[in-house]
């Protein structure tokens, strides 16, 4: 693959290891069983993903396990700690609906990620089912449901704005794939009688350097955690 | 079964790809499939395929369609072309370990299997075999659908322990990524319904 081929790997990629090792946290701590199983099953769609395109562009492990954190690709939104599972959840609504959106146009190009892309696209329409029920659920339930879920929908929004910053060497129309997405999330939080964050998306108080390898402060304890097995005992295996 | 495949150099055809299968099954469609299978490579393919699904033993590789084709490289050398059901499922690695002891058992000294994701696996690949034998397993087997994506609530699925249409989904992602959570409303009984994808 070429160096910009290589690039727009590890951005996808990266994104899909971040975001499957933050929704393995849950594990073991979710309010119910069914998403302590759900969560778990999604991270591994993720997980699947990632391995697919981080071994595009070398060994999948020391991509994974012995990068710093300024290395990697990945956006600041999926980075984001778990926090409750009101944020969990619009963590999930804002990637799923990016990232099947982007997918959907990935698989009908003719670039190197088209197969993943065609295959992946279908995993992620459930995750995206999975974000959109629970937010209508969250949104449209209990008056400390719906105060959590609208806190947690305006807590991620400063994030979303990173996600339409072109990623180079991909054939993809950044400014349609930001009117779909925003029309989606229009409609779902219209559903779950939330209302649309209003706080900025891009500019001085919105995140967004994930793409260039700046990362928030969460995220280097995040690798510790992630990495430190992988460090302590150097090609060790099952 | 075969059981007399032990010495494939004497087989005449073990380098030739042009040779049409007489054996009937047809090669399993997809641009990464053989279009010219050896009667030995539908041997293998039938061997490989009856290898059991690790996590639903009910099932072999043939009926879930994951077995994309079975190509002979050089005597003795044989490359199995493989899909996996969801990207991120780890029963392919059992699978790759399955399909290389069969074919190892049968004389093949050397065994790759490599995985494909293009065409995207879905669930209408599975056989009417298997979606019976998913059933009479107690797990409800997918229905039919063309578009991509969740198929709509409105189509029921039948509860595999009394037969009555009235179930209703308890999760979307159950005990493996390829199933969902329900319970049957008149038999109380919750049951895994084996996702569309």
């Amino acid at each position: 693959m070429t160096a910009t081929a290589n690039a727009a790997a590890l951005a996808l990629g990266d994104d899909a290891l971040v975001l499957s090792h933050r929704l393995g946290e849950w594990a073991g701590h979710a309010p119910v069983l069914e998403e302590d199983v759900a969560l778990a099953n999604i991270a591994l769609d993720l997980l699947g993903q990632a391995r697919v395109l981080l071994s595009l562009v070398g060994d999948e492990d020391e991509l994974a396990y012995l990068r710093e954190e300024r290395a990697f690709r990945n956006l600041q939104l999926v980075e984001q700690p778990n926090g409750d599972f009101a944020h969990t959840i619009a963590r999930q609504l804002y990637f799923s609906l990016y990232q099947r959106l982007l997918y959907a146009q990935l698989a009908v190009t003719d670039g190197e990620f088209a197969g993943l892309a065609a295959k992946a696209v279908k995993e992620v329409a459930y995750h995206q089912d999975h974000a959109e029920h629970w937010t209508e659920r969250l949104g449209d339930g209990t008056a400390e449901s719906h105060e959590r879920m609208q806190r947690a929908c305006d807590a991620l929004w400063r994030f979303t704005g990173e996600m339409f910053q072109p990623i180079e060497g991909l054939d993809i129309d950044w400014q349609a794939l930001e009117a779909s997405w925003m029309e989606a999330v229009t409609a779902v939080l219209e559903r779950a009688t939330l209302t649309m964050p209003a706080g900025p998306r891009a500019g001085g108080w919105a995140a967004g350097a994930g793409r260039q390898g700046l990362h928030t402060e969460s995220f280097g304890r995040m690798l510790a955690e992630m990495q430190h097995l992988h460090r302590s005992h150097p090609g060790a295996s099952w | 079964m075969v059981t007399h495949m032990t010495d494939v150099t004497d087989m005449p055809d073990v380098n030739g790809v042009t040779e049409t299968t007489a054996c009937g099954t047809p090669v399993a469609t997809g641009e990464s499939a053989t279009v010219g299978e050896t009667r030995l490579e539908a041997e293998l393919r039938r061997l490989a395929g009856s290898v059991p699904d690790p996590e639903l033993p009910v099932l072999t590789l043939e009926e879930l369609g994951v077995l994309r084709g079975v190509q002979i490289l050089a005597p003795g050398t044989v490359e199995v072309k493989l899909t996996p059901t969801y990207t991120g499922c780890p029963a392919i690695e059992a699978m790759t370990s399955d399909i290389e002891r069969v074919l190892h058992d049968h004389g093949i000294p050397e065994v790759s299997v490599v995985k494909v994701l293009s065409p995207a696996w879905s669930t209408d690949d599975i056989s009417a075999e298997g979606r019976r034998k998913l059933a009479e397993f107690g797990i409800a087997p997918p229905r039919a659908h063309a578009a991509e994506g969740p198929v709509p609530l409105t189509l029921s699925v039948r509860c595999p322990n009394c037969g009555s249409t009235d179930t209703e989904l308890l999760s979307r992602f159950s005990s493996t990524a390829c199933k969902a959570l329900r319970r049957c409303v008149s038999c109380r009984e919750p049951f895994d319904h084996f996702k569309e994808l």
